[in-house]
């Protein structure tokens, strides 16, 4: 095929483009995993905090009293899971920010390809990066002493993904309207640390005071992980799992929503 | 949606820009960064787009290619209009950013088949495309190596090759020469020609390198403060505005954008 052809007639759109978004969806989330698949120095760097937390924080609480039934890495496992996702969802956006800097987006972007489509490939991406690494500390908290069901742990990680993806979309969104790398970080240092504090992932916040416990309840993501500790115990049908799964699945929908129109507007330095 | 509406042989231009604008609001006010710009390019042309840093180059190319929403003013580009039509629009350009649009990290052959898919090509055609873009731009010996391992001057080439994957209509190239030694510039130079002059592809490029203009464009736009200041082929442009026989693309510029030079003498 060949280059005598002047100018071939391009396909014409189709009259269905949400049968292309899957499709595109999957090209750009195969570029993205092979891209990380590439850098194996970041994948392990990811989850090196996670994995400290685990390993040198776990055992301090395996003999307190956390006022809860079930071992201390019932409690601690799922509250490191959700701290996964949280921080290595939150800063995924920053690749977008060096993407977009270097031109890659722009390229993208300049083709039939739906902005959706840039947006969730990437995010699929670090769905699937940060799974794989929450089975790998689930795999570490059972070494040091987890015991839970396996349908616990499977649906708990079902939590931790549509967290992910959350927060990941929310990210990438805002790398969409940020200029520069240190404004990405100081936005998301200045709120993910507080978020994380305020959501009771290594302590529950049973045993907060009044105030804190209170200011804790306007942070979604303390229903995520209060829902999965009590799945990692075996209870599956509590009114903490019921409200742990709409708050998490209303969030992932309007950050995805968010983030969808971050995509769309056109973006980058107008001068 | 979009419906082919014109025969690539027809002769309706490659752009037909009207009044194109583009305003944003800083705190400190509406900043008018393109004020009106009036463009025709007919088919197979190469257009110099000239103009100092900040004359509204590059939002006229981002708007051009999609990537900028105009605040005002229509234009078709492709034969297509650029408001309603943007997909179809997308699938007939071809851009190279001047930030070049490269992964270090990814190899050169996956860059050429992504692009290929990203233009909805299946996968055994995309890879076809790959070789053949490949031979034909002087990449294949490069094809298994990782983008990080390129030479500037083999970089653009392959950015120029992304640009081309789906066989556009117009190429739009913007500084496609920036940060590259002589040999280098000369070899984006004669591959230019060879793309219009195999493909019939029209290209625009913007420059701020007046030779570049002067051995490349057929014709050329001054722009300047967001609005045309000049326009004509090299040889017209030196004339009417350059002052006097021998004059360069250079005197002719400072002129046309206010820029000439006080004649004092220099110390030496």
């Amino acid at each position: 095929m060949t280059t005598s052809t002047v100018h071939p007639a391009p396909a014409p759109d189709l009259p269905h483009p949400g049968g292309r978004l899957w499709a595109d969806t999957a090209l750009v989330f195969g570029r993205c995993l092979r891209a990380t698949l590439r850098s194996k120095t970041s994948l392990f760097f990811g989850m090196l905090q996670p994995l400290l937390f685990l390993a040198l924080f776990g055992p301090l609480l395996t003999g307190l009293d956390l006022g809860r039934q079930g071992s201390s890495w019932q409690t601690l496992v799922p509250g490191i899971l959700v701290q996964l996702a949280l921080l290595g969802g939150s800063y995924v956006g920053m690749g977008q920010l060096v993407e977009r800097n270097t031109g890659v987006v722009d390229r993208m972007r300049v083709t039939p390809v739906a902005p959706l489509a840039l947006l969730l490939g990437r995010t699929l991406r670090d769905v699937v990066q940060l799974v794989a690494q929450s089975v790998l500390l689930v795999l570490l908290g059972v070494a040091l002493g987890l015991r839970a069901p396996v349908g616990g742990i499977v649906l708990g990680l079902a939590f931790v993904a549509v967290l992910s993806a959350a927060l990941a979309a929310l990210s990438h969104g805002l790398g969409m309207r940020m200029r520069s790398t240190t404004e990405f970080a100081a936005v998301a240092n200045t709120t993910v640390l507080p978020l994380m504090l305020l959501s009771g992932l290594l302590l529950p916040m049973d045993l907060a005071p009044d105030w804190l416990d209170g200011v804790s309840r306007v942070v979604p993501f303390r229903y995520t992980v209060e829902a999965v500790r009590d799945v990692f115990r075996g209870d599956f049908a509590t009114h903490t799992v019921a409200v742990g799964s709409v708050v998490t699945i209303a969030l992932a929908a309007l950050c995805l929503a968010g983030a969808a129109r971050l995509h769309r507007r056109p973006h980058g330095t107008a001068a | 949606m979009d419906t082919p509406t014109t025969p690539a042989h027809s002769p309706e231009p490659a752009l037909d820009v009207r009044g194109l604008s583009l305003t944003y609001t800083l705190r400190t006010g509406p900043v008018h960064a393109v004020r009106g710009i009036d463009l025709t390019v007919p088919r197979g042309e190469i257009l110099g787009f000239l103009g100092p840093n900040g004359a509204g180059k590059t939002s006229t190319l981002r708007m051009l290619t999609t990537l900028l929403r105009p605040t005002g003013g229509t234009a078709r580009v492709a034969g297509h209009d650029l408001l309603t039509q943007p997909a179809a629009v997308r699938s007939r350009i071809g851009y190279v950013a001047q930030a070049g649009g490269l992964d270090p990290s990814c190899g050169v052959r996956e860059e050429l088949v992504t692009q290929a898919r990203l233009h909805r090509m299946p996968a055994s055609e995309a890879r076809r495309r790959a070789d053949e873009l490949a031979g034909d731009l002087g990449l294949t010996d490069l094809m298994g190596r990782p983008v990080a391992a390129l030479s500037g001057g083999q970089r653009r080439r392959l950015e120029i090759a992304l640009g081309l994957v789906h066989r556009p209509q117009v190429l739009f190239l913007d500084e496609p020469t920036t940060g590259l030694d002589p040999a280098g510039r000369a070899d984006v130079w004669e591959l230019v020609r060879r793309i219009r002059r195999d493909h019939g592809t029209t290209v625009f490029l913007t420059t701020h390198y007046l030779d570049e203009a002067d051995t490349l464009a057929d014709r050329i736009v001054v722009v300047d403060g967001g609005r045309t200041v000049a326009e004509g082929s090299p040889e017209e442009l030196k004339r009417t505005h350059g002052h006097g026989p021998g004059a360069t693309l250079q005197d002719a510029f400072l002129a046309v954008t206010g820029r000439a030079p006080r004649h004092a003498p220099l110390a030496v």
